[in-house]
């Protein structure tokens, strides 16, 4: 028998470490003649801490949701081959609850993911690892790689989507006795984990596109630019690398043939700006990351003024996959103009939140609904949020549009590098606009006037219409603000910074009315329009508000009515949150 | 100057080399926790990168400090997930636990420093927050307060 324990950074943090331990005692305590290993995150987050378990005859369960005391009962069940199935979240075996989820799922770029030890080669080279860098090195001139890649159709993963063929051509074409490759693992939008799930999840494949990539432009030098933020990222990288070295992988005259290859981390310094491609550049030579105006793209000037490609973690995930499988095989997933599958950072206010796939073209809503097993708690959908500060917020009506750049582009929104937040009635939709605006102006390297200071005016306008205080102009000035931001900023963050406001006014303009014209937040976020009040007929004076209350406003007896003081009153919510009879409204 | 030979073996390391500013401070930083005046002074004077240019790294990226922080660093995601899951909440709580105002960040006895983080990737346990190196998910004003009674 074989057991298998999700050891991601979501996984950790709800607990598997402590499975992992408790699953290796008991196997040694026991003396069991189980193998026990590590994996990465398979996406199901919701149902973290999870384990994979390969019975003596071949059945496959996954369990979710586990706590230690799960783990004698499943073993044993397992080793008599008659598995528990209570905990069960999927299985090829079984009639398991998420099944369906994982049918909706196409998985290449999150092939390995949850499967394989990211931090043992072996395990890559066993699932066809490395395969497509030899048969590019024996058998494929760079144009050829270039023409397969094109045909793929594969575009660029990060956001702006351009051909990733044709970048490639770019770079290959620029002649220079130094070229450099470049993954953008600077995942910095909020709300999204597509490039950790990889990095941390199947590492190796990122390094064998990279080296394809560099094989193809003619490169000897590579970097990953990782975010800080993402330890275990860099952590399972840097033994990628290593061990790649080691086998020969990474270094001198790779496969016999005349192409060598370094490769180093760059670890981030915490800048949301670096991950424009240019900022980038100039924070791996170790400046300030302020973008620069392109032409010349980095594909003619980029590290220290030589031909550089530079591609997301996600696209050079695809790019084994491609090789080995073949430019037609890919253009089967996905539609005429995107081709293949996007990963998404699925949250919010969602039932199966975590890391998924889709083919490119799958309407939302099945996204929503399909895969995301819909809302979470009761409350009725109200927006789906794409491609975090750059992008915007997307209403019911639109839910059938597919994901695919020109669709999602077309409602305002753009597709981004693949965060998707759900939202409920409970949010307020001037609140995320002010939210992400927050960011964004925080953000700002400062180089272009109008992201500076527009975005700064944009803000204060957005924090006084959620006091209260808003003009009904408020709505033209900020359309105003916002095009004039859009025209003259030089890189994507202030080009794209007002896209949340614009696509809340755009179908919430309703919302924007409420606060200002009715002084009322419909979804009863924004506090200054809040008041707490007890309802009297259902308040039974068990204290529980009044003991909570950090500003001492309720007051009351025991066993009778209280009251809150509006004057004291913060308006924090912990009253609502702590009365176990409804009896503390929202107004 | 206090960890002269910790200092100078990285100097060393990074002398002469092309981008070497960021990973220099970087390494330099994870001596004190925080990047003294008199070190980035001595840093530049022995490696030739200017001293303004060295300042304006240090000021631009957000995970340079120059201050002291606190021995447990407290990081409070406020991504997308967490914000509409209630990180104000959880920030406002951990901040009035610590008995910091809006303009501290760090506690008098020198033992936590309270930051705003954009994004931890870890959206479905939303809200979350990482003291040191260990995140904690699913949070509640009352959970972050049992969490924080672990360290005292």
């Amino acid at each position: 028998m074989e057991i298998k324990v999700g050891l991601a950074s979501c996984g950790l943090a709800a607990g598997a470490g402590a499975i992992y331990e408790g699953i290796k005692n008991y196997i040694s305590d026991k003396d069991l003649d189980i193998k026990l290993r590590k994996t990465a995150c398979i996406g199901m987050c919701f149902a973290e801490p999870i384990i994979e378990i390969t019975t003596d005859d071949g059945k496959n369960i996954t369990y979710g949701r586990l706590n230690e005391a799960d783990i004698a009962p499943i073993i044993e069940s397992c080793l008599q081959n008659t598995p528990l199935l209570e905990k069960a979240i999927l299985s090829p075996d079984y009639d398991c609850p998420e099944n369906d989820n994982k049918a909706a799922q196409t998985r290449i770029v999150l092939r390995n993911a949850g499967h394989i030890d990211p931090e043992n080669i072996d395990e890559y080279l066993e699932n066809d690892g490395y395969k497509a860098l030899e048969k590019v090195l024996k058998t494929m001139s760079p144009e050829d790689v270039i023409k397969e890649v094109k045909d793929s159709g594969l575009r660029g993963r990060g956001g702006a989507g351009f051909s990733t063929g044709l970048k490639w051509q770019f770079a290959f074409q620029n002649q220079s006795d130094k070229k450099y490759v470049i993954c953008n693992a600077d995942e910095g939008d909020p709300g999204a984990f597509m490039d950790k799930g990889i990095l941390e999840g199947d590492p190796h494949s990122v390094i064998e596109g990279m080296l394809i990539c560099a094989y193809t432009i003619g490169a000897d030098e590579g970097y990953v630019y990782c975010r800080a933020e993402y330890p275990l990222a860099v952590r399972h990288l840097k033994k990628a690398i290593a061990d790649a070295e080691e086998r020969g992988i990474i270094g001198k005259n790779i496969f016999g043939s005349d192409f060598s290859f370094d490769l180093h981390i760059k670890e981030g310094a915490g800048a949301f700006v670096c991950g424009e491609e240019t900022a980038l550049i100039g924070s791996i030579e170790g400046k300030r990351g302020m973008p620069n105006l392109r032409p010349p793209f980095p594909a003619k000037s980029g590290l220290w003024g030589k031909p550089t490609n530079n591609n997301n973690v996600e696209t050079y995930g695809n790019i084994s996959w491609i090789i080995l499988h073949g430019a037609a095989e890919y253009r089967k997933y996905g539609t005429e103009n995107c081709a293949g599958t996007k990963a998404f950072a699925l949250t919010g206010k969602i039932k199966n939140s975590g890391l998924i796939e889709v083919p490119m073209g799958t309407p939302l809503r099945e996204v929503i609904y399909g895969v995301g097993g819909g809302m979470k708690f009761d409350k009725p959908f109200k927006a789906v949020q794409l491609g975090g500060p750059s992008g915007g917020c997307i209403p019911e009506y639109l839910l059938d549009t597919p994901v695919e750049y020109e669709s999602i582009m077309k409602t305002g929104a753009i597709m981004g590098s693949g965060g998707m937040v759900v939202m409920d009635t409970d949010t307020c939709m001037i609140d995320i606009a002010r939210f992400f605006l927050n960011f964004t102006q925080n953000e700002s390297c400062g180089k272009c006037t109008f992201c500076r200071v527009g975005t700064k005016r944009m803000l204060e306008i957005l924090n006084r219409i959620t006091r209260g205080e808003g003009v009904m102009e408020d709505i033209d000035t900020l359309e105003k603000l916002a095009h004039q931001i859009i025209d003259t900023s030089l890189c994507g963050l202030g080009k794209s910074a007002p896209n949340p406001v614009l696509t809340t006014i755009k179908y919430f303009r309703d919302e924007y009315i409420a606060h200002i014209v009715d002084k009322k937040c419909p979804a009863g976020v924004c506090t200054a329009l809040l008041k707490y009040t007890i309802d009297a007929s259902k308040c039974v004076g068990c204290t529980a508000c009044a003991r909570k209350c950090p500003a001492d406003a309720i007051t009351g007896q025991v066993k009778q009515v209280h009251v809150i003081d509006q004057d004291k009153c913060i308006k924090c919510g912990a009253c609502y949150e702590a009365c176990r009879f409804d009896a503390v409204i929202k107004v | 100057m206090e960890n002269k030979k910790e200092i100078d073996v990285i100097i060393e390391k990074y002398k002469g080399k092309r981008g070497a500013t960021i990973p220099l401070l970087q390494d330099l930083q994870s001596i004190e926790g925080f990047l003294r005046r008199e070190t980035m002074i001595y840093a530049s004077e022995q490696t030739g990168i200017k001293i303004a240019d060295m300042y304006g790294v240090a000021t631009f990226y957000s995970m340079f400090r120059l201050k002291p922080q606190g021995r447990h660093i407290i990081r409070v995601c406020k991504g997308t997930a967490c914000h509409v899951s209630g990180a104000e909440t959880i920030f406002h709580a951990v901040q009035s636990r610590l008995n910091l105002n809006e303009l501290e960040d760090t506690t008098n006895d020198g033992k936590y420093t309270l930051v705003e983080v954009a994004c931890l990737g870890c959206c479905s346990l939303a809200p979350v927050m990482m003291i040191d190196e260990d995140t904690y998910g699913k949070l509640t004003p009352d959970s972050v307060g049992k969490i924080l009674d672990r360290y005292e």
